[in-house]
């Protein structure tokens, strides 16, 4: 079946169609839907692309971070600003997936993909929503529980920039250098007086989509980063997680091995 | 439906037609009939159908073919010039560095898009080049040293 391609230069034109138009997937780096389009995914009729520079777009200033969502793994590389970033990107493929693969996209990746999701959920970011009408804005957390339920245009992400040595990442993968992963934990460990003040903890591959650890935040809370203090963080660590038997890891096998690696992350042992 | 597609491909112009939505790789096997472009698995995994797009590297098979319009294209088949191999593909040679060879061509832009952008790579640099192509035979040493050799020798072609 052939697949009509429309492009627009205005995201707003490029939402609208993609609510009107018949079997309409929008496209930005293709590392997702293309992968669908080649094994002939009866749902896609039309492809939706926008060459909006807005999309592209990097604004870094010394509290935020916008982000239009086709932002590429590759341009966060080469931003010196987003530094903590880095080790998040380049969890994400090979060079050339980097190149190609959005921040935006990576937020529809079903699990074990997704690391760069799980790394903005930490980061506590929110997601605009282009719509033919206006624009949307909404918490990462909101979308990601009905992301599912119908096509949606992401035009940019933000989070507040996270101060110094605050974000870690860690991504676990049986194969090295670069394989799909077993889990990822990002976290946001913000310190007053010594103590952890309003952690945020995001796991990726724990289940159907990047999720926070909930539970571990709130036995974080007012505690050092220290073996013993934590102790109570890592025996929760995997409440409220459903990840998935694949062909990476055992459901049981990545509950398992959550605690060892979150131990590893809040020592400071992590890739952060 | 067709539509027409034209950009560079290694340093000529070459224009199409193709189905709509195609992925790169299908036109420039199909269409174009650059066959030095290998296909895999068609699903952005295993790398050998690496070519360059503006310099960049890109998996052919998971890039739309309409958005390379008006841009340049290299693959292996323009390596070398006339009878003289790329520095690349003589050191894979004395390397050893194929053995049944399907990943070679992959292996070979993925390299290439390194050393045009980090002459004097070390080790790490080219591990991390290659980490997305797959190879099931050399055990991938014989190809980091074959990219390493490359670097070393001069002139090196860009």
């Amino acid at each position: 079946m052939t697949i009509a391609v429309k492009t627009f230069a205005r995201l707003a034109e490029a939402a609208s169609a993609l609510s009107t138009e018949r079997g309409a997937r929008f496209l930005a780096g293709g590392t997702l839907v293309m992968r669908a389009v080649n094994e002939a995914e009866p749902s896609i009729e039309t492809l939706v692309r926008s060459t909006d520079p807005s999309f592209v777009g990097i604004a870094v200033t010394s509290g935020r971070v916008e982000l239009g969502a086709g932002v590429t793994m590759a341009a966060i590389l080469g931003e010196r600003e987003l530094a903590f970033l880095h080790p998040v990107a380049r969890a994400v493929g090979g060079p050339a997936v980097r190149e190609a693969a959005t921040i935006g996209g990576n937020l529809f990746a079903p699990s074990p993909y997704g690391d760069f999701a799980s790394a903005l959920l930490a980061l506590d970011a929110t997601v605009t929503l282009a719509g033919g009408y206006g624009q949307r804005e909404l918490s990462l957390e909101e979308f990601l529980g009905r992301r599912e339920r119908g096509a949606s245009l992401v035009s940019s992400i933000a989070f507040k920039r996270p101060a110094n040595e605050v974000f870690r990442f860690t991504k676990v993968t049986r194969v090295h250098p670069k394989g799909l992963s077993v889990l990822a934990i990002a976290a946001q460990l913000p310190l007053a007086n010594g103590r952890i003040a309003g952690p945020r903890i995001a796991y990726g591959a724990m289940g159907r989509m990047p999720l926070r650890a909930k539970a571990a935040e709130r036995a974080l809370e007012g505690r050092p980063l220290e073996d013993n203090a934590i102790a109570p963080a890592l025996a929760v660590a995997a409440d409220g997680t459903s990840p998935l038997d694949d062909a990476i890891a055992s459901a049981w096998w990545r509950r398992e091995i959550l605690p060892i690696h979150l131990r590893r992350l809040l020592l400071g042992a992590g890739r952060s | 439906m067709k539509t027409s597609i034209q950009f560079r491909l290694n340093d000529e112009e070459v224009a199409t037609f193709a189905d709509s939505g195609s992925n790169l790789l299908d036109v420039l096997r199909e269409g174009i009939g650059d066959l030095s472009v290998k296909g895999g698995c068609w699903q952005g995994t295993c790398g050998t159908c690496t070519v360059l797009v503006d310099g960049m590297p890109r998996l052919s098979c998971v890039t739309l073919a309409e958005s390379c319009e008006g841009k340049s294209i290299e693959t292996v088949a323009g390596l070398r010039q006339g009878a003289k191999l790329h520095p690349l593909q003589t050191a894979f040679m004395e390397r050893f560095a194929a053995q049944c060879g399907y990943c070679t061509p992959g292996m070979l832009m993925a390299a290439k898009a390194l050393l045009d952008r980090e002459p004097n790579p070390t080790r790490e640099n080219v591990v991390d080049a290659i980490c997305g192509n797959i190879c099931r035979c050399t055990g991938y040493e014989p190809i980091i040293a074959a990219v390493l050799d490359a670097a070393r020798a001069a002139p090196r072609r860009s």
